[in-house]
């Protein structure tokens, strides 16, 4: 239970920002993770939250090398990921695969069930004749609830929890050792999110999966993770087991979105008070100096928040904390203050150190 | 008399060569000044055409509206297109789930807000932006003047609802209908624009339809919910009682099936087995009854009535005793 399965560290991924009609001038870049270390051990569920725009799924997909990072690296299960190349990566796979947000996106409309599933057993040569691929593909389906006769039904014929099951069922097919799942379940009715909140945990205790679930929605991932990372603009700012990150929130960000979640009770609802944040979420592509919360951070310091990043640091045994002033806040010394929004640009993404040359326009090109 | 009164409101889409489609079936809710009315169930539950059915926005050709919508003691599905037009936007306003597409992409946020204004009352343009300025800073826009000569795609999605809110608020509606307001947004962007609708409500004593699919905040907004299945309100009862208590399997399974952040560590979800699809017509039985726990025969042979125990409306054969834990999973 204790062996690190993944370690991820210093992970950068920073996408360009491109100019010009001729020339493709960098002007900018996005910093959508900048800076991320976490451990995954093995058998463990490690949930991954944030809101839109914090670089959660940039992330997960860095990890699988869907999107090649800018830097820092992965090692999975003592093989160092981000160096493997062609066929050595594409093997590597095998063991990492993908649960995807929306499923009727993810799955072909014109595969049936039993292609979808048998496409990746050819890939990776685990196809050991019609007999054994029949008895596995029956298997994968008994163990995410679907009946055999799916297998000749094409996506569009299931329901959206149904698809779900498919998508899981062709993570599964390859016996993986982690599963990454982004917002597994924020796109279902509600009736059918805990069913597959429940499959995904049964098979877990099954199979012995490692998983990495990505989601906005922290009530679930409380639920599900047996330790959670919260991200803002691109890096984490707290990490604790999940009893421990709901009982004791310790970054000014993770207590406001803990209090903003509403709770199914009308008497929890009434009593408890609400952090509200002001404003919106800066761009990542021009983060605030920093710490990148302090602009809209209510215990707000005038020292050390915006000029020095604060890093990731263990207050706690398990219990880690990007925040300068994390103790003075829990022992009350700080107090929050009002704070007053500022304005975000909805921006282009260009940061104002960067000079703007080369001819922004197809007119510009021709007539110099 | 309440504000807005609607009994029995019934909407058929009919298509050619195809069976005629109840998306509301018999829908009675009244809203009063100052109140929340939550109307809350999944997707399919004809949460949405029930408001589309009070604005008068649902096509005139194809679907089918029976029964009375009565604001202020006048029938509005009685007016006509011309009369409808004049008190939309004056005396209902209406919040939509999506701002981006429900804002004009290529007219200023100024200008869409100062229509409104000039259309209902009246105001010149110089006037209209000054109103529309301080409408802006109501909702809590940061330097308004400025925001008021953007276009949608230069507000963040917030930013955009807010902007919404604003015009469905210029001519201080009596009744503010919010379908699914808040769906789109982030969790802290939602905390600010649910609490600035309560404000509102509060302040203004304006009437709020509030249509979700979120227990969590009817819980905290809603003074009297609707439970909506098939079509059909199921269970109807104020928040304090309904969250309680419910009665109804499927309000029950709802708030089983749905991990709460104060759950102690380790507790199970209880799913509704089975998908909204699963329904039958509400002609045959219950429409819940293939999903249901605790379906009976009559289920599926006699439709349930609906029956008002103690201030709480009910509509089913064998409801849950108060008090029972969920039951226990059946596999799919």
């Amino acid at each position: 239970m204790s062996e690190t399965l993944v370690s991820v560290q210093d992970m950068k991924v920073h996408f360009p920002i491109k100019r010009g009609v001729f020339f493709d001038k960098t002007v900018g870049y996005v910093y959508a993770v900048d800076g991320v270390d976490l451990e995954i051990k093995r058998g463990e569920t490690y949930g991954l939250v944030g809101e839109s725009g914090c670089g959660k799924s940039t992330l997960g997909r860095a990890m699988l090398r869907l999107n090649e990072p800018t830097a820092g690296k992965m090692v999975f299960d003592g093989h160092d990921f981000s160096t493997l190349k062609g066929e050595e990566l594409r093997k590597m796979r095998r063991r990492i695969q993908m649960v995807f947000q929306d499923p009727l996106s993810s799955l072909d409309p014109r595969q049936s069930v039993e292609s979808i599933l048998v496409e990746g057993l050819r890939a990776h040569d685990l196809d050991e004749g019609k007999e054994s691929t029949s008895k596995r593909l029956r298997e994968l389906l008994s163990a995410v609830g679907l009946p055999t006769t799916a297998l000749r039904k094409y996506p569009h014929e299931f329901s959206g929890g149904q698809r779900q099951r498919i998508g899981i069922a062709r993570a599964l097919a390859l016996n993986p050792d982690l599963i990454v799942a982004d917002e597994p379940v924020s796109a279902l009715d509600v009736s059918v999110q805990a069913q597959v909140v429940n499959l995904l945990e049964e098979l877990q205790e099954q199979f012995g999966l490692t998983y990495l679930v990505i989601a906005h929605d922290l009530a679930v991932v409380k639920h599900i993770s047996d330790r959670v990372g919260v991200m803002y603009l691109g890096g984490l700012v707290e990490e604790a087991t999940s009893e421990d990150l709901y009982a004791e929130p310790l970054h000014p960000y993770t207590r406001a979105l803990l209090s903003a979640i509403p709770v199914p009770d009308p008497v929890v609802e009434d009593r408890r008070e609400r952090i509200l944040l002001a404003g919106d979420l800066p761009s990542p592509a021009n983060p605030p100096n920093g710490c990148r919360f302090h602009t809209r951070c209510p215990w707000r310091q005038q020292t050390r928040c915006d000029t020095e990043r604060p890093a990731l640091r263990e207050l706690k045994p398990g219990h880690k904390v990007a925040c300068h002033w994390a103790e003075q806040i829990q022992s009350g010394e700080i107090q929050p203050h009002e704070v007053k929004p500022i304005l975000i640009e909805e921006d282009d993404g260009i940061s104002p150190d960067v000079p703007l040359v080369g001819p922004a326009s197809v007119t510009e090109a021709l007539n110099p | 008399m309440a504000l807005l009164e609607v009994r029995d409101l019934t909407v058929v889409f009919q298509r050619k060569g195809e069976e005629p489609f109840r998306a509301v079936d018999g829908v009675s809710f009244d809203v009063e000044p100052g109140q929340t009315v939550g109307l809350v169930g999944e997707s399919g539950c004809g949460k949405s055409v029930t408001s589309l059915a009070i604005m008068g926005l649902l096509p005139k050709r194809g679907a089918k509206i029976t029964g009375t919508v009565s604001y202020d003691g006048t029938d509005l599905l009685k007016l006509s297109d011309k009369e409808m037009r004049d008190r939309r936007g004056r005396d209902l306003g209406m919040v939509f789930q999506d701002p981006l597409s429900s804002l004009n992409p290529v007219v200023p946020i100024g200008l869409q807000v100062t229509e409104v204004l000039e259309r209902h009352r009246g105001m010149p343009r110089k006037e209209a932006m000054i109103e529309a300025k301080n409408l802006l800073d109501k909702v809590g826009i940061p330097d308004p003047n400025r925001r008021l000569k953007e276009y949608p795609h230069q507000l963040s999605g917030g930013m955009r609802q807010r902007a919404l809110i604003a015009i469905a608020l210029a001519c201080r509606p009596k009744l503010l209908i919010a379908d699914e307001p808040t769906t789109a947004l982030d969790v802290t962007i939602q905390a600010q624009i649910l609490s600035l609708m309560k404000e509102l409500v509060q302040d203004l004593g304006t009437a709020l339809v509030m249509i979700t699919h979120d227990l969590g905040v009817v819980a905290g907004l809603c003074d009297e919910v609707n439970v909506l299945y098939g079509g059909k309100v199921v269970e109807k009862a104020m928040r304090h009682k309904l969250f309680a208590e419910p009665r109804h399997p499927y309000t029950h399974g709802l708030l089983s099936s749905i991990p709460r952040l104060d759950a102690a560590p380790g507790e199970k979800l209880t799913p509704i087995k089975g998908s909204v699809a699963d329904n039958i017509p509400w002609s045959e039985g219950c429409a819940f009854a293939p999903r249901c726990p605790n379906a009976l025969d009559i289920c599926v042979q006699v439709t349930p009535a609906e029956e008002d125990q103690l201030g709480r409306l009910l509509r089913c054969h064998n409801p849950v005793v108060p008090g029972t834990p969920a039951a226990e999973e059946v596999p799919v």
